[in-house]
């Protein structure tokens, strides 16, 4: 354990050093050429690298830091706790490293005369690494809205963009609500506990009756850390934003910060609430939540011709499936999804920078009207292929590898659907990205006719010059998110890791014994060896065999759909329904966030009763 | 979704959510008890650190990293806003309109409040430690009061008055300071934004030990943050408001 | 017992959240949303309020030993109408663009996400 070491400071600076670097950077932006502002922004996040890196390394056990060296003592305790474990760090790792990838990859990408978009990405880091490490609630509302600012700014950045301006104005205005139900949350809280760490509400928790007052309380908290996550139905901000936001910015909206969103619910429930709301209740929330977020994000993903739409989707479907996997409330479906929420952002964050290639060399990210024009981009076609597979599952990609767990974890729980689900799921959002994929570079199947809906899509360039067809700083960030991915899947010592830090996440005493009475650490055992399965590689390398016949499916089968139209029929008219929730309007939206609310209310506090 | 279903879901969820909310206020403890165990930790430390303000005490000594989180989020927005509201090429071409008629009262009041506003707000701003106010009421009226002279009706002066890059660089110093006093806590092993200078004698001017430095940051951020906030809309509204119409 | 403050607290932030979703202008569901957030900061200081309590800043006539009210409930509560106030701001410059580019600021008639 380490306690207000050197160790423990640095939780602190690696959520003040990008906020220097950001001043530095908007200080010197008006007069110092782009390259200058380009590295010191690099720098900036190497060092955040760096300073995670360490975190994760060292928080075998814990690394806790009472923030300006206010210690409990004895009495009630006044100062704000960083607590690092290894998923903590773990997330905040991630994030940076995506940022730096994202930032190396979106060099020269915008010509403007100062460095606001350097600025606000750093910012953004701050936040999100301030949302991962912080073990108090206000503290984690704070450095939400910290996310949500630079977020909102981020994704309107493109102000010539129509769906831009309307997707950051959706997002920031759903985002906010639900942050603010959960400042009631927190409120209702502090009234009942006085207290804001959580930790120390955990531990004036315990052993209650769980009563209208925590149920509620708990419900509203949850509810702002869940439209970060993209549940069912706080989803619907989601694919608005990333299909509009730049390229770079998808990155980490994918890749990171829609998962941060689950990682406040698991860190919140654990901490804080374990000791009085059962896990059993719980998981039946979860699963739910996760299988509806699942199939409706896989069912949209298949249904979509816009490329970074497409994505988005796949997005929710994936949240879906994480939420189902950590949903079994043990330690090896926690891994399960810590793994795969780091495969995925590999495998997704590529697709992503691959599709803001296309964006910038072809002007258009519609796999209808591209079809066949990429014939001669043969790297980034096989980076392509390779990137979709990856997100169907197919061993030995970590993607596979967390999939393979969470399958695990809930077939031994009983859910005999999870592997089904699982496998579904892989096969339709990686056989989605194929079927563009295939279109767009190789020109299979005939020419998809153009709908009047994508050919109304008009997009804005994001680029103002075009790169070069194998610019080193659009490639290598690509190659590195695809070797990341394979090489987590490869080397299951570092999922060991992994394992050691769910072990740690849900348990709910020793973190109270460590914050608090900085008692050792109570668990020894990391969980059992993980590693490759003959029936996770089997189902991976199933899911990736179906994603080709999804994909296949959609190259060639426009004859049969014709021929089997009356059969179809009431599935086109659900899915047509479906498409049509999904109406970008921000008063629809905070209606279904209403209704939200009240299902987590019923899902999680009727059982209660 | 039209009109009629969507308020129908939300009169229905809402419904719900009251109900919830009114079992949840039921097993509150009661409205104005004496039972805030938080407060009497936060008062005794407080005074322990000898400041007068209790609320600053929480807000830059026990609960600094709230208040970093907090500015931070201020110099994230006004950066998005100044990125936003970024005039495009045609827009840029478009000069001023011409101002409107000022009413003599108003201009002459307009002068007469600047500095008086201007002394209020550097008073708020040191005064943070003992009295109510801070850092963050203060720059907020030392920006208002230099808009006096927009609504003097002198946009020109005001323009010259107010050079927005330099108040950008007041903003970055703002931040920039604020995080390196936290860094420095961190190297001098104290902890990140820990109560390192001395802390003086409660209830003086100059007491609180890092509270009044804070403050005074935050004053510069908020301030110059304000203003260039100010200046983005302004421009907008002024540039390009002809041209709409 | 009375526990009023708490529900003008809860009705106050309804209010704000039905606000947005009748809402025909951009500028106006933006000012619901603050509406609703003001819905917090009634609640944070209900929560904070004790009776015939000073407030909590000390000098010549209230001594640290006089009972006071929250500080710490105040100190969230700045925070709060800080986070309040940029991100209105943020807003509000997307809304003014949203005017300038899609020539309307009634949500019925934006059109640029379907789907």
């Amino acid at each position: 354990m380490h306690f207000n070491d050197g160790l423990a400071q640095l939780a602190p600076l690696s959520i003040a050093i990008p906020i220097v670097v950001a001043c530095v950077m908007l200080s010197i932006g008006q007069r110092a050429p782009r390259v200058v502002v380009d590295t010191v922004a690099v720098a900036g996040a190497t060092t955040v690298v760096g300073l995670d890196a360490a975190l994760f390394a060292g928080s075998g056990g814990r690394v806790i830091n009472w923030v300006a060296n206010w210690l409990p003592g004895g009495g009630h305790p006044v100062g704000i706790v960083l607590v690092v474990d290894r998923i903590g760090a773990g997330v905040a790792l991630l994030a940076a490293i995506l940022m730096l990838l994202a930032l190396i990859y979106s060099a020269r990408y915008f010509e403007s005369a100062d460095a606001h978009f350097q600025c606000l990405m750093l910012l953004f880091l701050a936040g999100m690494n301030g949302f991962a490490l912080t073990g108090d609630l206000f503290d984690m509302f704070v450095f939400f809205e910290l996310m949500g600012a630079a977020a909102y700014a981020l994704t309107g950045f493109k102000v010539e963009d129509r769906s831009a301006l309307q997707g950051a104005l959706n997002f920031g205005i759903v985002n906010s609500l639900g942050a603010y139900i959960t400042l009631m949350g927190i409120g209702l809280m502090y009234a009942r506990t006085s207290q804001l760490g959580l930790a120390q509400i955990g531990a004036n928790l315990d052993h209650q009756r769980p009563n209208a007052l925590i149920v509620v309380a708990f419900i509203f908290i949850m509810t702002g850390w869940l439209v970060k996550a993209a549940a069912v139905p706080f989803h619907f901000w989601l694919d608005d934003a990333h299909a509009a936001a730049p390229t770079p910015v998808c990155v980490l909206f994918s890749g990171v910060m829609v998962e941060l969103g689950l990682y406040g619910v698991l860190r919140v429930y654990w901490t804080s609430f374990a000791g009085v709301i059962p896990a059993s209740d719980m998981r039946r929330a979860f699963i739910v939540l996760g299988a509806v977020t699942a199939l409706v994000g896989s069912v949209m993903c298949l249904a979509q011709r816009h490329l970074k739409r497409l994505l988005a989707f796949s997005t929710i479907a994936h949240m879906g499936l994480f939420m189902c996997a950590a949903g079994t409330m043990d330690a090896s479906g926690t891994t399960g999804a810590a793994v795969y929420v780091a495969g995925h952002a590999g495998a997704k964050c590529a697709l992503f920078l691959l599709a803001g290639m296309v964006l910038n060399r072809y002007g258009s990210v519609d796999e209808a009207a591209l079809h066949g024009k990429a014939r001669d981009a043969r790297v980034p076609a096989t980076l392509f292929a390779i990137a979709s597979l990856a997100l169907a599952g197919l061993p030995p990609f970590a993607t596979g590898l967390g999939k393979a767990i969470g399958e695990d974890a809930l077939s031994a729980d009983g859910y005999w659907f999870g592997p089904v689900l699982f496998v579904a799921v892989s096969a339709m959002t990686g056989g989605a990205a194929l079927r563009a994929g295939g279109r767009i570079f190789l020109g299979l199947g005939p020419r998809p006719r153009q709908t009047e809906d994508s050919a109304a899509e008009e997009e804005t360039p994001e680029t103002t010059q075009r790169f070069g067809r194998r610019s080193a700083s659009l490639v290598g960030p690509i190659i590195a998110l695809i070797a990341g991915c394979l090489a987590l899947g490869l080397a299951p010592s570092s999922i060991h890791a992994i394992g050691g830090g769910a072990t740690r996440l849900i348990d709910h005493a020793g973190y109270l014994a460590e914050t608090l009475r900085h008692a050792h650490p109570t668990v020894a055992h990391d969980p059992t060896a993980i590693d490759w399965t003959t029936t996770g590689v089997v189902l991976g390398l199933v899911s990736a065999l179906l994603a080709v016949g999804v994909a296949a499916t959609g190259w060639y089968a426009e004859a049969v759909r014709r021929r089997l139209r009356s059969v179809l029929a009431p599935f086109q008219r659900g899915l047509s329904g479906m498409r049509a929730l999904h109406s970008g309007h921000v008063g629809d939206y905070v209606a279904w966030l209403m209704v939200g609310v009240v299902v987590l209310g019923a899902l999680v506090g009727l059982p209660l009763r | 979704m039209s009109r009629r279903v969507r308020m129908w879901m939300v009169a229905i969820a809402g419904a719900a959510v009251a109900v919830g909310m009114g079992l949840a206020f039921v097993d509150l403890p009661s409205f104005g008890g004496s039972h805030h165990p938080y407060r009497d930790a936060a008062i005794h430390g407080s005074v322990a650190h000898q400041t007068a303000n209790a609320v600053s005490a929480v807000n830059f000594d026990q609960r600094g990293l709230d208040t970093f989180g907090e500015e931070s989020i201020l110099f994230a927005s006004i950066i998005g806003v100044s990125a936003l509201l970024r005039p495009s090429k045609e827009e840029q071409e478009a000069g001023p309109s011409q101002p409107g008629r000022v009413m003599e009262a108003t201009r002459i009041l307009g002068y007469a409040f600047i500095p008086l506003v201007l002394i209020v707000g550097l008073d708020v701003i040191s005064h943070g430690v003992i009295t109510p106010g801070g850092g963050f009421q203060g720059g907020i009226i030392l920006a208002s009061g230099i808009h006096l002279l927009y609504v003097a009706g002198s946009y020109e002066t005001l323009g010259r008055l107010r050079p927005v890059r330099l108040f950008e660089h007041g903003e970055a110093i703002g931040a920039g300071a604020f995080a390196c006093l936290g860094i420095a806590g961190a190297a001098t092993a104290m902890g990140f934004l820990a109560n390192l200078i001395p802390l003086g004698s409660f209830g003086q001017l100059f007491s609180a030990g890092t509270v009044e430095l804070l403050n005074g940051a935050v004053g510069i951020e908020v301030g110059s943050g304000v203003i260039v906030l100010i200046a983005k809309f302004l421009d907008q509204a002024i540039l390009l408001g002809p041209q709409k119409s | 017992m009375s526990y009023y403050g708490y529900f003008v607290a809860g009705a106050i932030m309804l209010t704000g959240a039905v606000g947005i979703a009748r809402s025909r202008n951009l500028v106006h569901a933006v000012v619901c949303l603050s509406v609703s957030q003001a819905g917090t900061y009634v609640l944070l200081l209900s929560i904070g309020y004790q009776r015939h309590a000073a407030a909590p800043v000390f000098g010549s006539t209230i001594k640290p030993s006089t009972k006071v009210v929250d500080p710490v409930v105040q100190a969230l509560c700045l925070t709060d109408i800080v986070v309040s106030a940029t991100v209105t701001a943020l807003l509000l410059a997307l809304s003014l663009q949203i005017a300038k580019h899609h020539g309307t600021t009634d949500p019925d008639e934006l059109s640029a996400l379907r789907g």
